[in-house]
């Protein structure tokens, strides 16, 4: 049954819904949101399944053929992501149970952190590109909402910019579609990707290849567009840090990496070395920011940067092992910033403060934090058996190939980077004398551990067990070499 | 001073009435003319915002005492089941059907499932406008 494919949106969509009854009631809230997050796991994990064995699965909205009705696409690319998505959502919620506060569940958190987790499982799965901008804005404005729920100075004045950033980019994105849309007729991404190949993408497409990554730039904060990722997300309270962390500047690559490979792959000259381009100078200025701090959340809102400009440059390849480095990457990223950004939470609430100056000897106090965090340092790194280092490994190869050496000495030399910004938090924070803490709330700290302890291990197995990971994701990277594969599969009569 | 607007009152009583009776007409007819949902909802809306003009909140709260909140919740609630309810049928999920139907005094109309998911846009639109501009009247 191919209704199954748009569950992953249906789901938490009812689920926030129906949360909007229980406002006050946040026994229920949890109790019905919790639910509903293992239910969403389930389907992901099966959806997966379904996709390898049957491949890549269409579903016609309203029973309209393709290229006239909105199409719902789950190819193995988009439920992997799915996939990450429900389990970062899942261990997300079980920290906003303890970490979140009672003023902010009462006032409709667990239904806006539904509503977000529809726009992104929309936004991998959606086949057409006016309704990839639709669920981009039922994302941002979830994402709106989280960011200034509770109304502290910080978060109002951050979140100011971070909408009018979002506002203009989002107009950009309806500009580029409406021409787009003059030039190629039709809004369905197979139908674009199949006209424009027969065109043989003139001038005026690869203009239009370039707007798309000033858009999804804004969104995935790509070099000189990620001015506004830093101050926005340092705004935030830890949970709704942690989602936005792992999601949103994650499906804005996911669009880069949708778009370049199956619409405009035709003139890769001018397109894909700017893409190259950009994603050295994220790599670079990601890298800057993450040593330059001494507080926790700077240097791991930086690592995000650091990991923007390693998937872009891995899709800026365009060859089998760059795009699977970058999938394999994307992934490991989305579930060890996430973690990395809960443990940060739980070090600021055991000590009362993000700046690492007021830290120290945290590893006498809370030893199981002290190496759970250790465990998710090296694996952001790549350190080899563990989850970071296939990924880069790929895009490294993919580099070797397309002899783009400049651009493989930069992640090369990033990963060493980003290893020392991490570990000058384990060191400053872990190691070194107990100085005397003002904790910031009573919270016992190893039920927030939980949640982090989880995605760490996944992160682990994920590393460990790469062989068995790898044939996902070649069939994820399949429609992206040849994305014929794709079109015929929602095309299917002129297939 | 205290200002009479008896006037503005009485023409009020008579005139959210033919704006709601008008609305519900555009609400209806959304599938065969200009209208639909979204306008729908928007002028109901417009005829509570001129009891507001002409009373004050408490009033209009008294005379619809109705959460608009969970308005919009039963709104989402009845366009999701919509979507959704097309699985029951094994067709795709948004897959809409018709037939008509012979009712007492309408005679032959047709009904479609449509107009439900309509009805839960009507309903959003009204809840949302309400409850932006209850919850501005009400901050100090």
């Amino acid at each position: 049954m191919n209704n199954i494919v748009f569950l992953p949106v249906l789901l938490p969509l009812l689920t926030g819904v129906i949360l909007i009854f229980f406002a006050r009631k946040t026994g229920i809230q949890k109790g019905i949101s919790f639910l509903s997050s293992l239910c969403g796991m389930a389907v992901a994990l099966y959806l997966v399944h379904y996709i390898s064995n049957n491949g890549i699965k269409v579903l016609e909205v309203g029973s309209w053929k393709a290229p006239f009705g909105i199409v719902i696409v789950a190819d193995m690319l988009a439920s992997l992501l799915v996939l990450t998505t429900s389990l970062v959502g899942f261990a997300v919620l079980l920290y906003s149970f303890r970490g979140i506060g009672k003023e902010r569940e009462k006032f409709y958190y667990y239904s806006i952190f539904q509503f977000l987790l529809v726009g992104v499982n929309g936004a991998f799965l959606t086949g057409d590109i006016f309704n990839l901008f639709v669920f981009f804005e039922v994302m941002l404005m979830s994402s709106y909402v989280l960011l200034v729920l509770g109304g502290t100075k910080g978060q109002l004045r951050e979140s100011l910019k971070y909408i009018l950033v979002n506002v203009i980019s989002s107009a950009f994105f309806v500009i580029t579609v409406a021409y787009l849309y003059s030039v190629v007729g039709t809004l369905n991404m197979a139908d674009i990707g199949r006209r424009i190949g027969e065109a043989g993408q003139p001038g005026i497409i690869t203009v239009i290849a370039v707007m798309f990554l000033i858009v999804f730039g804004l969104k995935g904060a790509i070099f000189p567009l990620f001015y506004w990722l830093p101050g926005s997300y340092f705004a935030a309270p830890i949970p709704v840090l942690a989602l936005f962390g792992a999601l949103l500047t994650k499906v804005g690559i996911y669009s880069i990496l949708r778009t370049y490979t199956l619409m405009f792959p035709h003139q890769q000259g001018y397109t894909h070395e700017l893409l190259g381009i950009l994603s050295i100078l994220t790599i670079i200025v990601g890298v800057i920011g993450a040593i330059a701090y001494w507080d926790v959340k700077k240097i791991i809102i930086y690592n995000i940067v650091i990991a923007v400009g390693v998937i872009a440059f891995g899709i800026s390849l365009m060859n089998q092992d760059g795009l699977a480095g970058s999938l394999f990457y994307l992934i490991h990223d989305m579930i060890i910033k996430a973690a990395l950004f809960l443990l940060a939470g739980i070090m600021m609430k055991v000590t009362g403060s993000s700046s690492l100056r007021e830290m120290g000897g945290l590893i006498r106090t809370n030893p199981g934090l002290g190496w759970t965090f250790f465990l998710a340092a090296i694996s952001l790194a790549g350190i080899p058996p563990f989850s970071g280092f296939s990924g880069k490994l790929l895009i490294l190869q993919g580099a070797a190939e397309k002899g783009a050496f400049i651009g493989m000495a930069v992640v090369l030399i990033s990963s060493l980077l980003v290893l020392y910004s991490i570990m000058r938090i384990f060191i400053y924070g872990f190691w070194g004398n107990v100085t005397s803490y003002t904790p910031a709330s009573s919270v016992p700290v190893t039920k927030l551990l939980t949640p982090a302890v989880i995605l760490v291990a996944v992160s682990v197995l994920y590393g460990i067990g790469t062989e068995f990971v790898y044939p996902f994701i070649i069939q994820g990277t399949e429609p992206l070499v040849d994305p014929q594969i794709y079109i015929d599969a929602v095309l299917k009569e002129e297939g | 001073m205290k200002t009479n607007d008896l006037i503005l009152q009485t023409v009020t009583k008579v005139c959210a009435f033919v704006i709601i009776l008008f609305s519900i007409s555009i609400f209806l007819g959304g599938h065969y003319s200009p209208g639909g949902g979204f306008v729908g909802g928007l002028m109901t809306s417009c005829a509570i915002v001129l009891l507001l003009l002409a009373y004050d909140l408490k009033t209009v709260a008294a005379l619809l005492p109705i959460d608009y909140k969970i308005m919009i919740a039963c709104g989402l609630l009845i366009s999701a089941s919509t979507v959704a309810g097309s699985w029951l049928f094994h067709a795709p999920l948004m897959t809409h059907a018709y037939s008509y139907f012979n009712l007492p005094i309408l005679g032959k109309t047709s009904l479609h499932t449509a107009v439900l998911f309509d009805l839960g846009v009507y309903l959003v639109v009204i809840g949302v406008t309400m409850t932006i501009i209850q919850t501005i009247g009400e901050s100090e």
